[in-house]
């Protein structure tokens, strides 16, 4: 009796798991399925907003490390028909892997400046983020501090904040700064930068600007949409004294202009749904998208004239650095060995 | 020790010659050990593409700190979940002091808290920023970091500490059960002749308890190698931490998977050793005489002290961190009460208890015909089978992306030429990928298990029940399995919780539109934003304590001699 028992329950199991199984099977009409390394409660409003526009359901696996080998491994048999990125780095490697296929669209080409987008349409930037300086209202005269370099000088030693220097954003900042000056004077500001820290490489952005809040450091590297996020936290209302202990210094305005990176979208290869996955991207970068982007996540949108959040513009127009991006990123292997060298982390 | 326990009879019992028709054990074990190693080997068979000479980079600049690294943290981890797991175990089974009984099984509580989420709420309580510090600074005047000193949590102690407190249950519950499987006679012996409690416990219990401890160890120290989250989070620079940059940043699949599969040699080699370190020994129990344990009474000062030792874990491991999680969700209560958080509930509920039933299944069929087989290549395939363990869940999610994708479109291809139909993906991308990364992964908590309790029947069992016209899998099904049933439980409830608390493969292996409540407190934690997700973390905790309690409830009760016993069917 017992056996039948132990038999019976497993044997419900395996039909509720089955059950499952079919239910999350995607099916194919009507249909784009994506792939994203932006985690769901960011980009949930804009598929929904999506799907009540065009009846196209959207179905996304959230997913950073392995998208790039889930997608070479699948193969052209890959459900995927988009990937959606925060970072310039992975589109990268998705396109030179041979992981997307081209896009020609003329709404994509009059939405998305040919800066922020590949010269064949293997993948699209759909909203911009400047890795900005964030220094101390008081502690930090104006004029003390413009510009990366400024960050390596001897006199800011023990007083500078980031997070780790293998993070992607600190990678592509670093391949930007090789690829403005050279990989000498690359390694020679990650070599002074590491000098003058406060404490170990640690935490996200925002906790940098808490840092600097609670006095452990003056200045700290971070990107624009923090800031945004910490100056308006209903949830954690202490937040707002963080962001309002800082100021935002866009670097190097005099020069090359402020490290940019962006968010962005590519068709697969594999791509079963191609039409709708490009209506997806075109609507990610039409103007109701962008304007949810701005708003919800304090971006920058690519596309030109979408009003920015009334906090990012009263933080200044800012010259972007104009390299172009798959040129930075091809240099982050160079900027992640760099890290190593200098021994940033340690 | 070992005049108590019986060498020989195994190796008599092993050459009678009755094993010859029991050659289906052999091809079954073999084919599923072969089956869950795939993706390992699919790891090791990347390593052998080229990796644009990392090796030298590696070596020349932050290979020695890695390394240095990671030693650190498994002497610091192993020696904290020892003595913590072995010492607690010895006080709640053989001593009595004040909460004796409800130690029992709380010291196995904080097993359900992920050390992801105990490193962040640490991390809120005890860096600069934290009320503790900033406490400390009000109170004493303090301006500045310069002008006292506090421990940063957000270092290699730090994570020591983290993983101390979340992974000692293993060593505690393994430890424990096999105390209590103890012949008493062998203790009295050993106090008659005049060895005193202390030297008792080291010189007779904790040797004949080797073999439990050192898995409980050693599952410990593999969760430790392929800890990702809380290194992370705490900056520490671990061989792992590497193996992810070389993969992410350096975009070298190859240079990752030959630091995989270097780990993986240094744990093949650290496992071998210690079984060639006791490979005369036999570790059965010899006398059915179990009385009642001696309950060595303490009280005062020592009763304090007992009481203090299994307390400070308890509250450190588990009654803090679910503490400032419960004010969390009581904070958040309006963002964190998602009435999605109950269908990820089920589905971790759903998925983990899938892969547990399979894990023990698999488990109880490799190691009882690695026992009637006895070969050496068998026992070897099935050790091998659980390496998954040491290996980086993202990176062993990659092995077993690759090896279902080949299956998948190797079926395909096979249909689109004999058919002319395409059937996709078959396996790739469901449900059953995520089970069969469970099992690759946690086959070794119930194999090492499994084994270790079925090492423990005497061989003589065998011998009777086939005396008596039992074939193998009536003697296994009828004899051993009841005999072990305690262990079967222990197998179960692990790879259980383990699957609730586990990532990195459900979110590389998953569905579109899955969601377990890890994966969901994940992409919150990640952004450093627990508090949303608090009531999700929660629930793991919660859904973990439940069937921890059994399991300490029926740990209780496997001793032999003790409890209800008769109902053996």
């Amino acid at each position: 009796m017992m056996k039948s028992w132990y038999w019976r329950v497993a044997a419900a199991f395996l039909g509720v798991v089955t059950l499952h199984l079919v239910a999350v099977a995607p099916a194919s009409a009507g249909e784009v399925n994506l792939y994203s390394s932006r985690q769901p409660f960011l980009i949930e409003p804009l598929l929904d907003a999506f799907t009540k526009e065009t009846g196209i359901k959207v179905n996304m696996v959230y997913l950073k490390k392995g998208m790039l080998e889930r997608l070479k491994a699948e193969g052209l048999n890959s459900p995927a028909d988009a990937i959606l990125t925060a970072d310039i780095g992975r589109l990268h490697n998705h396109a030179k892997t041979g992981l997307l296929q081209p896009v020609t669209s003329s709404l994509l080409d009059a939405n998305v400046p040919a800066q922020y987008r590949h010269p064949d349409g293997l993948w699209y930037g759909l909203t911009v983020r400047a890795r900005v300086i964030f220094v101390h209202k008081e502690r930090v005269k104006p004029g003390e501090v413009t510009s990366y370099e400024d960050l390596a000088d001897p006199r800011m030693k023990g007083r500078v904040c980031t997070r780790s220097g293998k993070h992607a954003y600190n990678v592509s900042l670093l391949a930007s700064i090789i690829e403005a000056k050279g990989k000498a004077a690359a390694a020679d500001w990650a070599r002074g930068l590491k000098a003058n820290l406060a404490r170990r490489p640690q935490g996200n952005d925002r906790a940098q600007v808490k840092a600097v809040f609670e006095g452990e450091c003056d200045v700290a590297l971070g990107n624009t949409y923090y800031m945004g996020k910490m100056a308006t936290n209903e949830k954690e209302p202490v937040q707002k004294k963080w962001a309002a202990a800082v100021r935002i210094i866009f670097p190097n305005q005099d020069g090359r202009g402020a490290h940019v990176n962006i968010s962005g979208a590519g068709v697969t290869k594999s791509a079963k749904n191609k039409d709708n996955a490009i209506r997806l991207i075109e609507f990610l970068s039409g103007d109701f998208a962008q304007k949810i982007y701005a708003e919800r996540n304090f971006e920058y949108p690519v596309k030109a004239g979408v009003p920015l959040h009334p906090m990012v513009a009263s933080w200044g127009e800012f010259k972007a650095d104009k390299a172009f991006l798959a040129k930075v990123a091809e240099q982050r292997i160079t900027a992640t060995r760099i890290m190593d060298q200098v021994a940033f982390n340690n | 020790m070992t005049s108590m326990v019986a060498r020989t009879a195994g190796a008599a019992w092993r050459r009678t010659d009755w094993r010859s028709w029991a050659n289906g054990w052999t091809l079954g074990t073999m084919a599923i050990a072969l089956a869950v190693m795939v993706p390992v080997i699919a790891v090791i068979t990347l390593a052998f593409n080229p990796s644009d000479d990392i090796w030298r980079h590696l070596a020349s600049t932050v290979l020695p700190l890695y390394i240095g690294t990671t030693l650190q943290l498994m002497v610091g981890v192993g020696i904290g979940t020892f003595v913590i797991g072995v010492g607690s175990a010895w006080l709640v089974t053989m001593c009595r002091f004040p909460g004796r009984r409800v130690f029992e099984w709380a010291l196995l509580l904080p097993m359900a808290v992920p050390a992801y989420v105990i490193a962040y709420v640490y991390t809120d309580i005890l860096e600069y920023a934290g009320p503790l510090q900033k406490g400390l600074r009000e109170v004493f005047g303090w301006t500045g970091k310069s002008q006292y000193w506090f421990p940063e949590i957000r270092s290699l102690g730090g994570a020591v500490s983290m993983m101390t407190l979340v992974l000692y249950p293993y060593v505690y519950m393994l430890s424990r059960a096999a105390f209590l499987e103890q012949s008493v006679c062998v203790l009295e012996a050993s106090r008659v002749l005049g060895r005193g409690p202390w030297r008792s416990f080291f010189s007779v219990a904790l040797p004949l308890a080797r073999p439990a401890i050192v898995i409980g160890v050693s599952l410990v120290l593999m969760e430790t190698l392929n800890d990702f989250g809380t290194v992370d989070f705490f900056a520490v620079n671990t061989f792992t931490l590497g193996i992810f940059d070389v993969w992410l940043n350096m975009n070298n699949v190859a240079g990752a998977a030959q630091l995989a599969s270097l780990l993986l040699l240094f744990v093949v080699a650290l496992i071998f050793l210690e079984r060639f370190s006791r490979r005369k020994q036999r570790f059965h129990h010899t006398t059915t005489k179990y009385k009642a344990l001696p309950g060595y009474r303490l009280a005062g000062t020592l009763g304090a002290l007992s009481f203090a030792a299994c307390f400070i874990p308890v509250l450190l491991g588990f009654l803090l961190p679910s503490g400032v999680l419960a004010a969390y969700a009581v904070t958040y209560f309006d963002d964190a009460a998602n009435p999605a958080v109950l269908a990820h509930a089920v589905n971790s509920v759903m998925l983990s208890s899938l892969a547990a039933v399979l894990a023990v299944a698999v488990a109880i069929f490799m190691a009882y015909g690695v026992r009637i087989k006895g070969g050496k290549v068998l026992k070897a395939v099935a050790r091998l089978a659980s390496m998954g363990y040491a290996v980086p869940g993202s990176v062993l999610a990659v092995g077993v992306i690759v090896s279902l994708a080949s299956l998948d479109n190797a079926i395909d291809g096979f249909f689109r030429e004999t058919f002319g139909i395409s059937t996709g993906l078959l396996f790739s991308g469901t449900i059953a990928a995520v089970t069969f990364g469970y099992l690759v992964r946690f086959l070794a908590l119930s194999f090492g298990t499994v084994e270790a309790s079925l090492n423990k029947v005497t061989p003589n069992m065998e011998g009777a029940a086939r005396c008596l016209g039992h074939g193998p899998f009536s003697t296994m099904r009828r004899v051993h399995v009841p005999l072990i049933k305690s262990s079967v439980l222990t197998a179960a409830i692990l790879v259980f919780v383990d699957c609730m608390k586990e990532l990195p493969m459900t979110v590389i292996l998953r569905p579109f539109n899955f969601q377990t409540l890890a994966t969901f407190v994940h992409q919150y934690a990640s952004d450093e934003q627990l508090g949303e997700a608090s009531l999700a973390a929660l629930a793991i905790v919660g859904t973990g304590i439940l069937p921890v309690l059994f399991l300490s409830m029926a740990i209780a009760r496997s001793r032999p001699g003790h409890g209800r016993q008769g109902k053996m069917s």
